[in-house]
């Protein structure tokens, strides 16, 4: 139920994420969800792509400095209390959300949540347990 | 005013006896009582009856700052501990600081040139003098204070930092000198003006600066803001402290070298063959009269000429000229020496860090920054910026503590930082065109 993410480390001027995602385009790499954390010098690009090998190779030729870590994608239903849901039961188990992103599938019907925990293995179990519904990582990247 | 007029005014034929006699007595006690100048005597086939002119001083061999370090921390003294009064250190990474020790004379006549000094930049006694050089192991305050007092002037031993307060005190007993280093004068400055205190007003008017190179420009706006004279004082811990050399306020041109204490030579920094008289090369000092931890032919790696013309001022001294750089790249950040390879050693020891860094030095207002920009490689790198600031806060925090100056962190892309024919450029020292 482990989604790879690609991590890339960007420093905050002009031009240094147009060289990412033209790296990927040459790569012929598809982005399927991104989120962009900031500080005023830096910033951390998290990207679910298509290819996650190919990317980080070509990036790492490309000298950025890049890093995997273990998400987990979680499908919400669109619609009031979905997430909320979810972030109940992680709290009652005091699992940790580091930092999390979503985006909506190409049908619409339900949004998917890519979730950064401090305990990947615990949170799977939990959501598991709970019959909520992830989206394994060979699935999410050919979506 | 000459405060030694014997020794400050002698002929400069008599001035050369004497230090020739000086000289030949030195190399006679080093060899005596220091095994690693006999050694290094001995394997040059170099006996002290050997030194029979000033010339022959390049029989001797250099002496370098590691060399102290090699033999931390008492290793080169020339007498006994129990003969020691006083121990200064300079700045240094722990285990690598560079340790001074005094004899009794040592602190007489350290006292009496810094007092010689004084009264080079137009104190007298009766003068109070506001000392804001740091007191501790570093020889600023101690030097300056012991000048102060053998000079005949009260001294006010306030020292480093509470800058508000010392604006105050400033105001409130009406100090006539000021001492500290260049930088830290406009600092003063700043925080008198928000204390609505003008220091033009106040019965300040000389300011002594040293431990850091200043430029013309930087002795006008000090001179213009605080209503002073503003004198250039040199000096190192290794040779003595402050004191070492000082302008005259007469003429203002160059220091003058306390030549009857210290030989100094100007060498090239590549061969270590002396210069022709007049060039710029590398300032070097023996220690003539120096008991507790004698040096021959210290290599201070700064950068400077002699000139031995008469001066107006009556001195027959050599005048060195204003330190224009350095022949290694030590920087002064805030009157702190810093290597960038101690920066190197604090990144290799802060987890997961590659060599790769930057130092890149500014001065705001009138302060020193320094920016420490270092390459994130995979080993470092995490996915969460508050793992990544964290790194960068570690790494603020180990160069305070090991280098006692505060330093600014930035992380950057993998060859982020300028690198040229393969070697990358560590250093962008940009206060000189600042200033």
């Amino acid at each position: 139920m482990k989604v790879d993410q690609l991590s890339i480390f960007l420093e905050n001027r002009a031009g240094r994420l147009a060289e990412v995602t033209r790296i990927l385009s040459e790569s012929g790499v598809n982005i399927r969800a991104l989120s962009l954390a900031d500080t005023s010098d830096f910033g951390i690009l998290r990207l679910i792509v298509s290819d996650f090998d190919k990317a980080k190779e070509n990036l790492k030729a490309g000298g950025f400095t890049v890093g995997r870590t273990t998400v987990v994608a979680v499908k919400v239903q669109d619609q009031p209390g979905g997430l909320h849901n979810i972030l109940d039961m992680l709290r009652d188990a005091k699992i940790n959300v580091e930092y999390m992103y979503a985006f909506v599938t190409q049908t619409g019907a339900d949004a998917i949540i890519i979730f950064r925990f401090d305990r990947t293995d615990q949170a799977i179990e939990l959501l598991q347990k709970n019959s909520i519904a992830m989206v394994p990582g060979e699935k999410l990247y050919k979506m | 005013m000459i405060f030694d007029v014997e020794n400050e005014t002698l002929p400069r034929e008599e001035l050369q006896k004497l230090q020739l006699r000086r000289l030949q007595d030195l190399v006679a006690r080093v060899y005596e009582n220091v095994p690693f100048y006999r050694k290094k005597l001995d394997e040059r086939g170099v006996k002290p009856e050997h030194i029979q002119s000033l010339s022959d001083v390049s029989l001797l061999p250099f002496t370098e700052k590691q060399d102290l370090r090699n033999h931390y921390p008492f290793g080169l003294f020339a007498v006994s501990r129990e003969n020691i009064v006083r121990i200064h250190s300079s700045s240094g990474t722990t285990g690598k600081a560079t340790v001074v020790g005094y004899t009794r004379r040592d602190i007489k006549n350290w006292g009496q040139m810094v007092a010689r000094c004084l009264a080079a930049a137009g104190a007298h006694s009766g003068d109070f003098v506001h000392n804001a050089y740091g007191y501790g192991l570093f020889t600023g305050g101690l030097g300056v204070h012991y000048g102060a007092e053998e000079l005949g002037a009260t001294v006010i031993p306030i020292s480093g930092g509470g800058t508000r307060r010392q604006a105050m005190l400033l105001r409130d007993f009406g100090a006539t000198v000021l001492t500290c280093t260049p930088s830290y004068a406009l600092h003063l400055n700043e925080a008198a003006k928000e204390m609505g205190i003008d220091i033009r007003e106040l019965p300040l008017r000389i300011g002594i600066f040293g431990a850091e190179p200043w430029t013309d420009s930087m002795r006008n706006e000090i001179e213009n803001k605080l209503g002073i004279t503003a004198i250039d004082i040199y000096g190192l811990s290794e040779i003595m402290g402050p004191g070492v050399a000082i302008e005259c306020a007469k003429v203002k041109k160059g220091l003058h070298i306390q030549e009857d204490h210290f030989l100094a030579e100007i060498i090239d920094p590549e061969t270590g063959d002396p210069m022709k008289p007049g060039e710029v090369g590398e300032l070097v000092f023996t220690t003539l009269t120096k008991e507790g931890i004698p040096l021959l032919r210290y290599r201070t790696r700064d950068l400077s000429r002699l000139n031995t013309a008469p001066c107006r001022c009556g001195r027959t001294t050599a005048r060195m000229e204003r330190v224009t750089g350095r022949s290694d790249d030590m920087l002064i950040i805030r009157g702190v020496n810093v290597f960038p390879s101690q920066i190197e050693t604090i990144l290799l020891e802060t987890e997961g860090l590659t060599p790769h860094y930057q130092l890149i030095v500014t001065r705001s207002g009138n302060l020193d920054n320094m920016e420490v920009r270092v390459e994130v490689d995979e080993a470092a790198f995490s996915d969460q910026i508050k793992n990544l600031q964290r790194l960068e806060s570690k790494i603020e925090k180990n160069i305070k503590e090991f280098l006692g100056v505060t330093a600014k962190c930035k992380l950057v892309e993998p060859k982020g930082i300028e690198r040229s024919e393969g070697k990358a450029k560590r250093i962008i020292d940009m206060r000189k065109e600042q200033a």
